[in-house]
């Protein structure tokens, strides 16, 4: 199989490195070959994260480039935007509709460019826009947000929904398994 | 059973299988989570040491007791370690002693950009470079044989591809090493000169014999693929190069690189048409061919600088790049910020109001050097703060004591800053340290120091008294505020920054992440009161916006800290309920 690219960005803090934690373990028990790159440090504080997921027969690189990636799953409305580049012609792009202000929009120095993902749809790219921020506090916390946005991912990829629900009883603290299982649905049937 | 692990992991999974009985360290992105990791296995004792030159020598002395030791650090943590590790080299190890250094290409968390295979050369030491995560822990085992067989420390490099990617990993049983009995080897232990110089020739003559190993080591594999193009690379770079070509072209994948191999190379090229080297940063491996009398393309097509990707490989070798989208619209860059209730806000908020320069130091302070605050003037290594502002006091007089200070964070104080301090104290310049104290060292994110009262598994061990640190170095002065209380701030830094006499400053408040730490009901701006004079702006709180000409704050980031209370002359920010 040829290896396939998710990529997982959004603004350090809001449980990125859970969903790739997530995407990992099932894609490995899926029997894939699978590589995880994530970036620590200084870019998390509240700076924008991508994590690359990659899995297939035999994975070389762990990151993905431009022109690479088959889904986009953004946790913020323009981190969607600014990785639009590393999307391949036919990829898809998840994004929550929530906007965090970056600090040159707080201070003044930049516009927010609300408009950006209908410039991406303008361009023939498939974008899923979801309000998981909403639905994660329907499933009883605001921080499920990332595993709203893997249920919704879920919808789309090939993998059965059980395996799914079985990886996130083997990913999360026993104590938030039912709000994720609640939040998983509520992105899956959005 | 196969798991998938960060290289970092692995690396300390490598560290247990290999038996290792002793781990210490000193936190720095991307190397932290060895240290972590190892930590979760009872068989090894590890630690968080006060510094990397510190962490080195613990290694060196459990090696010399007859254990496998090891220590790990960030590609300028072994700036710091450099001393111990050259006469390491020389006085070589009992049980086996591996240093992990973690490369940062891109410096995605970093102040340089150094290639840490210089080191290896310069001290004469071997070292390995793992291209994922499962060689990553195969390669620690094959590094402590290494070493003991030929009586050396060896580095194994990272980078942060590696570090911080996770890959499957084959997990298989630890291999205890008893206790030997010590025995006292003082010719090969004490490098005074008498037994240094009957060392070095031996050090010169490791080297042909690791670079002799290197010829036939599985560490270092011919790939025979198409013939008309030959790459030689290691690391991260090799799985670039294979992601790009697979099997099209033929690869010299280099697990030592350092010394590196002459014959294996030459053979390489003998059967390879055109002969390419792919290496991130510094042209060594070309300019070990050239040495070598190999012709090939390096640099000449690679930059050494930044990390590569698939698309650079392609770029250089000039591939066409897969289709993408390109946007119109310009993204606003989201660089990181500190958190919403930072303690180090208040304080930077202060020196900024009053036009104070400010010489930093490395940490999640770093970022008050960034809009709206920009109240650093300087960031050079980690404890550079304290000695700099010494030396600018020095240079510039009563005039600048009076409106200069230095910051610099518990951990990194503890790290080099306290012989800046016993230089300022000693030299007697009216210098005004501000130690900012959060309790943690929070940027690597959130590891135990010496002062905070935990170690690194989390038991209570003795805290460092920073307060009586400081008295016993000879600074009199030495203040305690809290960064919440503005007034206190403003009061405290501007009476120290008066006096004739050197002082101390700790701003202390535990970091808002920590778990402990409980958070108050988020502020509430009441939109009657607003006159949208955008005061609260300058503090740079990611949880403050502008909406409709008038502040607005965000409940889910608001942690109440109440500067932005202090700061609204309309009283338009609320406290929350509480």
């Amino acid at each position: 199989m040829e290896t396939k690219n998710v990529m997982i960005v959004g603004v350090g803090g809001q449980g990125s490195l859970l969903a790739s934690k997530l995407l990992g373990a099932l894609l490995v028990a899926e029997g894939y070959d699978v590589k995880v790159s994530e970036v620590h440090g200084m870019s998390q504080r509240g700076g924008s994260v991508v994590t690359y997921v990659r899995f297939g027969d035999n994975v070389y690189s762990p990151v993905i480039a431009q022109g690479e990636a088959d889904y986009i799953i953004s946790f913020e409305k323009i981190e969607a935007a600014r990785y639009a580049a590393n999307l391949r012609k036919d990829g898809k792009i998840i994004v929550n509709s929530q906007m965090i202000d970056p600090m040159p929009v707080i201070t003044g120095a930049a516009q927010y460019p609300v408009d950006v993902l209908d410039e991406l749809r303008g361009k023939g790219v498939f974008v899923d826009e979801i309000d998981a921020l909403s639905l994660a506090q329907q499933a009883g916390n605001a921080k499920s947000v990332n595993i709203v946005l893997m249920g919704r991912l879920a919808k789309y990829f090939h993998i059965e929904k059980e395996k799914w629900i079985e990886a996130i009883k083997n990913t999360v603290k026993p104590q938030f398994v039912e709000v994720n299982l609640k939040a998983f649905e509520l992105g899956y049937n959005f | 059973m196969k798991k998938l692990m960060l290289g970092n992991e692995a690396v300390a999974r490598g560290l247990y299988e290999a038996g290792v009985k002793v781990v210490s360290s000193y936190p720095g992105t991307p190397s932290t989570e060895i240290t972590e990791f190892a930590a979760k296995y009872d068989d090894i004792y590890c630690e968080w040491a006060p510094n990397e030159k510190v962490a080195c020598e613990v290694a060196f002395g459990a090696s010399l007791r007859g254990v496998r030791s090891a220590c790990a650090m960030k590609h300028v943590g072994l700036n710091v370690a450099a001393d111990p590790l050259f006469t390491l080299s020389y006085t070589g190890v009992n049980g086996g002693l591996v240093i992990f250094v973690a490369d940062d290409p891109a410096m995605h968390s970093s102040q340089n950009e150094q290639d840490s295979r210089h080191y290896a050369i310069a001290a004469k030491v071997p070292m390995l470079e793992p291209s994922d995560s499962a060689e990553a822990k195969a390669f620690v085992k094959a590094a402590f044989e290494i070493s003991e067989e030929f009586d050396t420390p060896v580095i194994v490099r990272m980078c942060t591809r590696i570090a911080h990617s996770q890959a499957a990993v084959e997990l298989e049983d630890r291999q205890e090493h008893a206790l030997p009995a010590y025995e006292k080897n003082p010719q090969k232990y004490i490098m005074a000169p008498a037994n240094a110089i009957r060392r070095h020739p031996f050090v010169e003559e490791r080297t042909r014999k690791i670079a002799e190993l290197g010829e036939t080591s599985p560490l270092n594999r011919v790939e025979i693929g198409g013939t008309e193009m030959g790459i030689i690379c290691s690391g991260t770079c090799y799985q670039y190069v294979k992601e790009v070509f697979g099997n099209t072209v033929s690869v010299l994948k280099l697990g030592i690189v350092n010394p590196l191999p002459t014959r294996i190379i030459k053979d390489f090229a003998a059967n390879v048409g055109k002969l390419y080297v792919v290496e991130e940063l510094d042209g060594i491996i070309e300019t070990h061919l050239n040495t070598i009398g190999v012709p090939c393309v390096g640099k000449e097509l690679f930059s050494n600088i930044g990390e590569f990707n698939q698309t650079t490989i392609r770029a250089a070798f000039g591939l066409p790049q897969p289709e993408n989208v390109t946007l119109e619209t310009e993204v606003p860059v989201r660089p990181p910020v500190m958190c919403a209730g930072c303690p180090h806000r208040g304080l930077f908020y202060t020196l900024a109001k009053h036009k104070i320069t400010c010489l930093g130091d490395i940490g999640c302070y770093t970022l008050g050097s960034a809009a709206p605050l920009f109240a650093l003037d300087s960031t050079l290594c980690m404890g550079a703060s304290v000695s700099g502002l010494h030396g600018f006091n020095k240079a510039g007089g009563a005039d600048s004591e009076k409106k200069t200070v230095c910051v610099i964070g518990d951990s990194t104080f503890m790290h080099s800053g306290m012989t800046g301090l016993v230089n300022v104290a000693y030299n007697g310049s009216n210098s005004t340290v501000i130690i900012l104290d959060n309790s943690i060292t929070g940027m690597t994110g959130h590891q135990q120091n010496p002062t905070t009262g935990y170690n690194i598994k989390g038991d209570p061990a003795l805290a460092v008294n920073l307060e009586a640190l400081c008295h016993s170095i000879g600074i009199e002065r030495v203040r305690v505020v809290d960064p919440y209380n503005l007034k206190e701030c403003e009061e405290v830094i501007l009476e120290e920054l008066a006096v004739d006499a050197p002082s101390v400053i700790i701003s202390r408040r535990p970091c808002m992440l920590l778990k402990y730490v409980k958070a108050k009901p988020p502020v509430t701006v009441n939109k009657d009161k607003c006159v949208g004079c955008r005061q609260c702006m300058k503090l740079g709180c990611p949880a403050i916006s502008f909406k409709d000409k008038k502040a607005t704050v965000d409940a889910t980031q608001c942690v109440g800290c109440d500067v932005c209370t202090q700061l609204c002359r309309f009283g338009a920010i609320e406290k929350g309920d509480r």
